[in-house]
Order: structure tokens, then sequence, then C-alpha cells
């Protein structure tokens, strides 16, 4: 500051100025104010207030999720463990680094595994975002089982729950579904065999046994239509299904008087 | 009951006393959840009432003129002098009653044109049916259409079909529009028309007794007429329960579990890699072969039972049929744990048999599906083969 650059830090300060003023400029124009709707924190003159606080909420596509309140006992960590909204979100994440790969992917059994490998090897970040996919895939498994432990626990599947506890438990099989599905996909010796074993599993259904293998494998044994098949279940329908199914959940959560308890 | 100011309350309570019949401190006993108190002395209770309604004494009143009327009024008021003497001349007018009688009435002292002292509840007396009764239609038409405001042709018309429907003479449905006491009926029945009296020059004579320095006419102002109790018209069968704003601390806990889950997930995804084993090969079988992991404890089960009882009864009963009826099966209403002994002992049963058996079949199980032990034999988990080399 006192090096003697005088005029070097008026410019500079001038600068700063200059730039505040765009932004206070940006953030007054009405650009702005038509993609953040009033309340929004990220309008001008937001400030804190109850009636903030509640446009905040109202006046944001997040109204479809939350209400303006919540229960305070639902806030604490340790009711929840955040596990429901972890899950939607390792959901979203899936989403998205699944269709960062399969720009790079082809469902054929002559292609799957050289693209598969090729994404450590020639495609940047391509190993890291399978890694995320991969695992962030057992993460759900996880987090769908231990939320519907936490909603075991708190009573929250009592009147009048009931139904959406029975959306959750589809939710799981549909999540599974998904895991195992995408389970194929690398066409290496894990991923044929873990399927192999999965497809004998489903084979012990009663009476339709054989006809389950045979939907489910696209013929009697896995095949390139098997892979193709699992890669359709695994991209499109599946998802579809569990979206719909998702949104009657939240939809129910909030319906049934939000969150549970306390106890 | 506490937030309303004491002063209204005690006037409140000298109504409802007056309308019941029972003394004030009955009414405040009441209100405050007591139990009413033993009967006070007459005197007693009528004194509050007593107080407000009378003022000031009348005779220094009547002597008093237009300006010095005025001038109280616009005091009581807060209302400058001169808008006010308007809008008393424009009252005076329509009512037809001297000016002194409606600033006096503004100011909240005693009428001066009003009958001597105790005007305060007694009706003023006869004078009126009979000076009413003198009056002809085309009076009565006229006072009718200066106090509601309508053309007197207009009126007249009205009153005429009115008097036809309901069989009455036209005189009396004017004078109940005038608000005058209806030339019709009987003298005895004169006292119920207190509030008009005298055929043109109405005499509003208990108003400012009633309303100690009320704000003058035209000036709106919230006025408590009763202190209704929260109970009698409300039945609130919730409890208010303890909220808090989603925004900002729902959100901001969401979004910091959000970052710590995508963190974590980062820094594993850079230390593991996801397995990529050899390219899938229909003639060779690894051993062992395992499904993917979540599907492991099923697997174990196959080695115990046979495929129809490991493979559909237990994870398409049990596992998905069960979990979807429990909510149908448990029909105990409370969510205290104290009161779900059973169903939290069962179900932490199924998570432990659920998490025993994933595990046994991940990390116990070798060549063959035999048993093995992972800290002499290796661990047979590929899903996790990068990081366990």
């Amino acid at each position: 500051m006192t090096d003697g650059n005088g005029s070097g830090n008026g410019g500079g300060l001038k600068l700063r100025e200059r730039m505040s003023d765009v932004g206070t400029r940006i953030r007054e124009s009405q650009t702005w104010g038509s993609i953040f709707r009033p309340g929004s924190p990220f309008r001008a003159g937001y400030s804190d207030s109850p009636r903030n606080r509640s446009y905040v909420v109202m006046n944001n596509v997040l109204y479809h999720l939350h209400p303006v309140k919540v229960k305070r006992h639902g806030v604490r960590l340790s009711y929840t463990l955040c596990l429901g909204g972890l899950s939607f979100f390792l959901f979203i994440l899936l989403t998205v680094t699944g269709i960062f790969l399969m720009f790079y992917y082809t469902p054929s059994a002559e292609a799957a595994y050289a693209d598969t490998a090729a994404l450590s090897t020639s495609v940047t970040f391509g190993g890291l975002v399978r890694n995320l996919h991969r695992w962030g895939a057992h993460f759900m498994v996880i987090t769908v089982f231990l939320h519907m432990s936490r909603v075991f626990y708190h009573g929250a599947y009592k009147p009048p729950r009931e139904f959406n506890w029975v959306i959750g438990v589809i939710l799981l099989l549909l999540t599974l579904l998904l895991s195992f599905t995408g389970y194929l996909l690398p066409w290496d010796q894990l991923a044929l065999w873990a399927v192999t074993v999965g497809g004998e599993m489903a084979g012990f259904t009663p009476v339709f046994g054989d006809q389950v293998t045979f939907a489910l494998l696209g013929g009697v044994e896995i095949s390139g239509a098997t892979l193709l098949r699992f890669y359709v279940l695994h991209v499109l329908f599946l998802p579809f299904i569990i979206v719909i199914f998702m949104a009657v959940h939240f939809w129910r959560v909030r319906k049934d008087g939000g969150i549970s308890g306390p106890l | 009951m506490a937030d309303i100011p004491d002063e209204l309350l005690r006037r409140s309570a000298a109504a409802r006393a007056a309308a019941e019949g029972v003394s004030v401190e009955d009414i405040l006993a009441r209100w405050s959840g007591e139990a009413p108190a033993p009967q006070a002395p007459p005197a007693e209770t009528a004194a509050p009432a007593a107080t407000e309604v009378t003022p000031a004494p009348a005779p220094a009143a009547a002597a008093l003129t237009v300006a010095e009327y005025a001038k109280a009024a616009a005091e009581a008021s807060g209302m400058p002098e001169k808008l006010l003497m308007r809008s008393a001349q424009a009252k005076a007018k329509a009512q037809g009653v001297p000016i002194e009688s409606v600033l006096a009435d503004m100011a909240g002292l005693p009428d001066p044109g009003s009958a001597p002292a105790p005007a305060a509840t007694s009706p003023t007396p006869q004078a009126a049916p009979a000076a009413a009764a003198a009056l002809s239609t085309e009076q009565y038409a006229k006072a009718a259409a200066e106090a509601s405001g309508m053309p007197e042709k207009l009126l007249m018309r009205s009153a005429q079909a009115k008097a036809k429907a309901q069989g009455v003479p036209v005189e009396s449905v004017l004078a109940d529009m005038a608000g005058l006491p209806d030339p019709g009926s009987a003298p005895a029945l004169a006292p119920t028309g207190t509030n008009g009296t005298t055929a043109v020059a109405t005499a509003p004579a208990p108003a400012p007794a009633a309303v100690p320095a009320g704000p003058p006419e035209g000036v709106r102002t919230q006025r408590l007429l009763t202190v209704v109790q929260a109970d009698a018209i409300q039945q609130v069968k919730a409890e208010p329960t303890d909220k808090v704003n989603v925004w900002p601390h729902l959100l901001a806990v969401e979004f910091v579990a959000l970052l710590v889950v995508t963190a974590v997930l980062i820094v594993i995804s850079v230390i593991i890699n996801a397995p990529l084993l050899e390219a899938a090969n229909f003639n060779l079988t690894p051993n062992p072969s395992k499904a993917p992991w979540y599907f492991l404890g099923l697997q174990e089960l196959l080695s115990y039972f046979d495929p129809m009882i490991a493979g559909v009864l237990i994870p398409g009963l049990i596992g998905l049929v069960g979990l979807m009826a429990i909510p149908y099966i448990d029909r105990n209403p409370s969510v205290r744990p104290a009161d779900r002994k059973l169903a939290i002992m069962m179900f932490t049963f199924f998570l432990m048999g659920a998490a025993t058996l994933v595990i046994l079949g991940s990390f116990f199980r070798g060549p063959g599906f035999n048993f093995t032990y992972p800290w002499s034999d290796g661990v047979f988990f590929d899903d996790l083969k990068d990081w366990l080399e």
C-alpha cells in the first residue's frame, strides 16, 4: 500500500468500485429480475426477514419439495441424517455422470469392454467419472436401505403414511434393479458372471421361472441381446419409472403432513 | 385477555354487565377465570359506569356557545376546528338538530338541547308520539328522504310498494325509514323509539352519555365491542408445533450434507478404481462366481436352503411383500420406541440377519463358494479388487 505506487493503487480502487457498480447494475436489471423471482436471495435488495425467508421457498421450484416451514426436530441432522435427500441427490449425481458415460459407450458385445477400458485411458476424467458412477451407485443402495431403516425406527410408516412406505419399498426394488442392470454393462468377467448368478436366481421363480429368465436376458442365456436389453433398462426404462415413483413419494411426504414425529 | 388495555376491558365489562344484568365484578371475575365474586354492594358495581356516564356537570355545559363547543369537540377528537365545524353543520342539517347538540355530542359533553340532567338512560318521554302523529305523509316523506339521502319521489314509490305488501299505512313505512316513531302504533310503545324522538327535531339525547369523549361521527376508529373468549367460537384441536423456516435452516443442512457426500465420493473415486477384469468370456467361469454384493446375502442363503426357499420365498415374501405389508400388519399407533419393543426387535433382527448374510457372502466365501477366512485365505470380493490388492 505504501510502496509509492500511488497511481496504480488508486486505479485498483477505481476498478473495484467500477466492478461493484457493474455488479449492482446487473442485479438491478430487468433480465436478472426475470430469472430470480421475488424473494430470491440473489435479487437486489434481498434482506433477511421472515417474509423473505418464506418467499425464498414459496417463489422457488423448491416449493414442490419443501414447505416454507418444517417442524424444528426435523432439521436436526440426527433425526433423518439426510438419508432420503441424499438418496435423491445421489440419483441426480448418477444421472449426470451416467449421461457423460453414455457419450463413450456402445452397448454391443464387441465394443462394450473396449469402450469401458478406454474411459480410463483415453477420455479426460473418464476414469474418475466412471468411478464416481460406480461408487455412487453403491452409496445409493446403502442410503436407500438406511433411509428405510430410519423410517422404520421412527415409526414413520404409520397412518397416514402407510402407502408412502409401500412406494418406498418399490423405490428400493427399483434402485436394486438399476444397480443390477448397470452391473453388466462393463462386459467383463465380473459383470458377466455376476449377472449369470443373478439370472439363475430369477429363474427360481415358481411357475414362470423360465419366462422370467427369458424376458430378463433376452434369450435363454446371456448374449449381446442381454447387454442391449440391460442397457436400455438401465439408461431409459428404469430411470423413467423410478422418477415417477419418486415424484409420488415426495408428493406424499408433503400431503401426509411432512416429516413424521417427534417421537 | 392480558393484551387488552385495562380501560377498554372495563368499558366492555360494564356493557356486558348491563346487558346480562349482573355486576361488573362478576363479569371481570368470569373473564379472568375466577369464580364470580360474592355479590358486591350495588353502589360499588354502579360506580365505574356512572363515572363514565356523566363526564361534566350539565348546567355548566348548557351555558356554552357554539364556538366553545367547537373548540371542546376539536380538542376531544384532534381534528382541526374548521373541518369539525363544517362536518357538524352538515350533520345538524341532516338530522335537523341544532348545531350545539352535534358539537356537544362530538365533544362528549351533555346535549344542551336535551332535558335537564339525568339524560343518561331514561328514554325521552311522551311528547314525541303526539308530535309525530300530527305529521302529514308529505312531511314523513321529506324526513325519510333527508334521513336516507334518497330522492323523495323514489322513496315515496318504494314506501307505497312496501306498505301495500305489508298491509300497513304508508305513514308507518315512511316513519320507519325516517327513524321516527310509528304514528300508527299505540303511545305505549313509544319508548321503543328512543333513538329518534321529536318529529323533525330529533333529539339524540342519550348518545353522548353512553360513549364519553368518543371520536366525532364519520371518523372511523377501532372500537372494542365486547370480549369474546376464544374457546367459545374456536376449537383448536392441534397443538401448535415448533417450526422453523426451511430457508435457511433446512436448506443449509441439506446443502452441507450434499457437499460432504460429494467430497467423500470424489476422494473414494480418486483412491479406488472401479473394478474392470478381463473381457467377458463365456468359456471361462471364474471361481467363485459371485452376484453383486447386495444379492450376496441371497446367494449365501442359496448355500443353505433349497432354491425354492432361498431364491423365491425369502426374498419375495419376506423381502418384498413382507416389507410392503409392515404398515398394515403393525397396527400399534404409537411411535414411541418404548411402546414398540417387539417391532423394533424384529426389524433389528431382520437388518442384522441381512447384514450378516451379505458380509458372509462377500468376505467369507471362496472358491466353490466354500467357507473361507479372509485373513488366512484372502478375500474373494472383486468389487473392491483395486483396493484390496
